[in-house]
């Protein structure tokens, strides 16, 4: 660890994170002790097989799920300890997600979509309307607001995704393999854009991935082992 | 925020217009019946009330003998002429008395004849039983005095005997009593337990009494009462003035009854009225189907957007805010079915009361009440649906194909 990463302030930081499903014989430690710190403005990649607890620390890190035991601190609060409400609020507030599957409401424009965490924050209808449009600009999809996911490619989905997930202008966006999908052009295109995020409107990320290119995008990349941290590369260190 | 539901629900109603409409056809059904059925039954009970009250208000019929049950009746002697004038000068509540005596004989004029029945009485008969002349005139008093041979014919005998003729003057004969035809009445139709009012010819009693009867009897005195006062009062007055008359010692049964048209109203609408109850509570029962109908697309519906359900949480809305979309839906969806269940019940009331023949009425009271109990289904039958998508875990969720 630099010294440089204590100036800034730990946005997240994980302490002896487990996670088990079930009980007794039938248990499975899906997480084996996790700590982890993440500060304002990082870029981290989580690399590891599946089945290593990528995907589980995500959910963790994103308020989805609850951690067996282990301390979990957002901007110091112990989340661990919130109710199913407060998470959500946390989510709202603080995180956006980008899935794999893009996971966009069918039927639905672009543009309601981008709009989408905007309605439960409770922005008027004008406002929301001016910031989705201004979101898809962002992610060069200009001309596609009136646009179902259904008449878009899935580079054009992702985007749409990004664009909702960045709309709110949160602290920390989790992206759960955002190029799983896509062609290893779109691939590049959408690395680049949320790489600009992080670069230029210092959002923090996380993003799980499988592939080496993508994980390259990131300042620090953490690989899973079998429910563990098993090592930290930093990307500057090795270049 | 509910205002956004409303919106989401809308559209996704408007994604599934064929499937929407089927869900609520089941309420639409549902809303309709109740509603036509109570709107049926109403107009039933109004029509009873309407007779009743068409054979006069306030009405007191006082016959020799007692009910036995089931139609039979001991034995009595008939009460006279003095009887009813008893009445009408010793009770002070009365407002006209009409003593009759009736018999069943045939009728002739020209080649027709009809058999009716005759009814002995005076022209207070008209007066208490809200007869209406059609034409001509009533008895007078010399008439009524003299047992002259003059008649008032009922729509009915009108019709059978003179078909489109002009009766007034004509001579018809009654039994073996030739009779001239001084007016016609007003017609009253069929009466609530199905037998036609207008089916009489009135004469004077006396001239019944002397030449059809051959005796002094009197079998029916009917007794208006002036309105405002009580009828029980006046039906108390009227047995003790009976008693006295007929020496009934303190021990012994009347030999006579008192029957109160307003009690007999009371009974038969009470009959419809638990009638209109039941139909409406059958009808009830397709309301609930159509609720069942109801859940059942909404469970649908949430498994077939359980990933939107994922991602609208994992994007931070609450569990209420899901549970109000899903709510506002199925309720939107029944106050759909709702509205079209009155308009339904609007055009089913008036086929209905056309091919019943009975009044139409449009109870706008039940027409609201359907449509709150539509909404009610709505509520209480989405809840549970609703609930079910609030509380998905929004991992799995997400995971769904």
């Amino acid at each position: 660890m630099g010294g440089d990463q204590h100036r800034r302030s730990a946005l997240i930081q994980l302490a002896g994170i487990t996670k088990v499903y079930g009980t007794g014989g039938a248990a499975t430690h899906a997480l084996r002790g996790i700590d982890l710190r993440i500060d304002e403005g990082d870029f981290v990649a989580v690399m590891g097989a599946s089945g290593s607890g990528k995907s589980t620390c995500l959910n963790i890190l994103g308020c989805l799920d609850t951690p067996t035991s282990g301390s979990y601190l957002f901007r110091d609060v112990e989340v661990s300890q919130l109710t199913r409400n407060q998470r959500a609020l946390l989510r709202r507030h603080y995180f956006g997600f980008v899935f794999q599957g893009y996971n966009l409401l069918n039927r639905t424009s672009a543009l309601e979509n981008v709009e989408l965490p905007l309605v439960y924050r409770g922005i008027p209808a004008a406002k929301r309307r001016g910031l989705a449009k201004s979101a898809l600009a962002a992610v060069g999809l200009e001309g596609h607001e009136k646009h179902n996911p259904g008449e878009l490619s899935g580079g054009e989905q992702q985007r749409v995704a990004i664009a909702r997930a960045l709309v709110t202008e949160p602290q920390v966006l989790l992206a759960d393999e955002p190029t799983g999908n896509l062609d290893t052009a779109r691939s590049v295109e959408i690395m680049e854009l949320i790489t600009s995020f992080n670069r230029d409107r210092g959002i923090s990320i996380v993003m799980v991935t499988h592939e080496t290119e993508m994980a390259s995008y990131a300042d620090r990349v953490v690989n899973f082992v079998d429910g563990q941290v098993e090592s930290i590369t930093r990307h500057d260190e090795v270049a | 925020m509910l205002y956004n539901a409303f919106r989401l629900a809308l559209q996704e109603i408007r994604r599934n217009v064929m499937r929407s409409s089927l869900t609520i056809l089941g309420v639409v059904i549902g809303v309709a019946a109740v509603i036509t059925m109570v709107n049926i039954g109403s107009g039933a009970t109004v029509q009873v009330t309407e007779q009743i009250e068409s054979l006069g208000t306030n009405l007191l019929i006082v016959t020799p003998g007692q009910r036995m049950g089931m139609g039979q009746r001991a034995p009595a002697p008939a009460f006279e002429v003095d009887d009813a004038e008893a009445i009408a000068r010793e009770v002070p509540a009365v407002a006209g008395v009409a003593p009759s005596s009736s018999q069943v004989v045939t009728t002739v004029f020209g080649n027709e004849n009809w058999r009716t029945s005759i009814v002995g009485t005076d022209n207070q008969f008209l007066e208490v039983g809200n007869w209406t002349l059609e034409a001509g005139r009533e008895f007078t008093e010399s008439e009524l005095r003299a047992g002259s041979a003059v008649c008032l014919l009922g729509a009915t005998v009108v019709r059978e005997l003179f078909g489109d003729q002009d009766p007034l003057g004509s001579k018809i004969r009654l039994g073996k009593l030739a009779c001239q035809v001084i007016g016609s009445l007003h017609s009253k139709g069929q009466s609530t337990m199905g037998t036609d009012r207008d089916d009489l010819v009135l004469i004077p009693l006396r001239t019944f009494q002397r030449r059809l009867a051959g005796n002094q009897d009197v079998r029916l005195i009917q007794v208006s009462i002036q309105k405002g006062s009580s009828t029980e009062a006046a039906e108390e007055d009227i047995k003790r003035l009976m008693r006295k008359r007929r020496h009934i010692s303190q021990t012994e049964d009347d030999d006579f009854s008192v029957m109160d048209l307003k009690e007999i109203t009371k009974m038969l609408t009470g009959t419809t009225q638990v009638l209109t109850a039941l139909l409406g509570a059958v009808a009830a029962v397709s309301l609930l189907v159509g609720g069942i109908g109801i859940m059942n697309i909404m469970l649908v519906s949430v498994t077939e957007r359980t990933r939107e359900i994922g991602t609208r949480l994992a994007i931070g809305a609450l569990e209420r805010e899901v549970l109000t979309q899903f709510l506002v839906e199925a309720v939107v969806l029944s106050s759909f079915g709702g509205v079209f269940g009155v308009l339904l019940a609007l055009l089913a009331s008036v086929l209905a009361s056309k091919a019943l023949n009975v009044p139409f009425v449009f109870n706008p009271g039940i027409a609201i009440v359907g449509f709150l109990f539509s909404v009610g289904v709505g509520v209480v039958f989405g809840y549970f649906p609703a609930r079910k998508a609030a509380r998905l875990d929004p991992i799995e969720a997400l995971r769904h194909e």
